[in-house]
């Protein structure tokens, strides 16, 4: 699913963060393009 | 959605295409998860963003999703979310999330 796509991750510290989303993607063969950890309010 | 996140989006949008892009959601509940994905399908819903207005639909995906868990390598879906995916609610973050990806011309 992450063919020829940039990934745009948008992970949330109380559920899973960026940086662990954008590991999977990685270890799938994915591009990223941008991470983020937002904390909503 | 941050305004830093919906302006990366937007930028990135306009670089490479929004056919080119694949967002990838971790939120912990439908809530936030279904305002993220409205916000980079049919814009930010509080209007405060850059992506107001902005009718991107983005193809979007919780990542606890089973498309996402299946294009992952067992091992590292193991080591990096693991746990969270017995935590979280998955089938209902994947509802919150479908129904926008079906929206703004995304089946």
């Amino acid at each position: 699913m992450f063919e020829g796509k940039q990934v745009i991750v948008i992970g949330e510290r109380d559920g899973i963060a960026g940086p662990a989303i954008a590991r999977c993607v990685e270890a799938a063969g994915g591009r990223v393009a941008f991470v983020a950890t937002e904390c909503f309010v | 959605m941050d305004l830093q996140t919906q302006e990366a989006i937007e930028r990135l949008a306009a670089e490479h295409g929004r056919d080119a892009l694949l967002v990838l959601l971790g939120a912990p509940d439908p809530e936030s998860a279904g305002i993220a994905a409205e916000t980079v399908t049919l814009g930010d819903p509080s209007y405060a963003g850059p992506l107001a207005g902005a009718q991107l639909g983005l193809e979007v995906y919780h990542v606890l999703e089973d498309e996402v868990r299946r294009a992952v390598p067992p091992e590292a879906w193991e080591e990096h979310i693991g746990v969270m995916a017995d935590v979280l609610d998955a089938r209902a973050l994947a509802e919150a999330v479908r129904s926008f990806r079906g929206r703004a011309g995304r089946g």
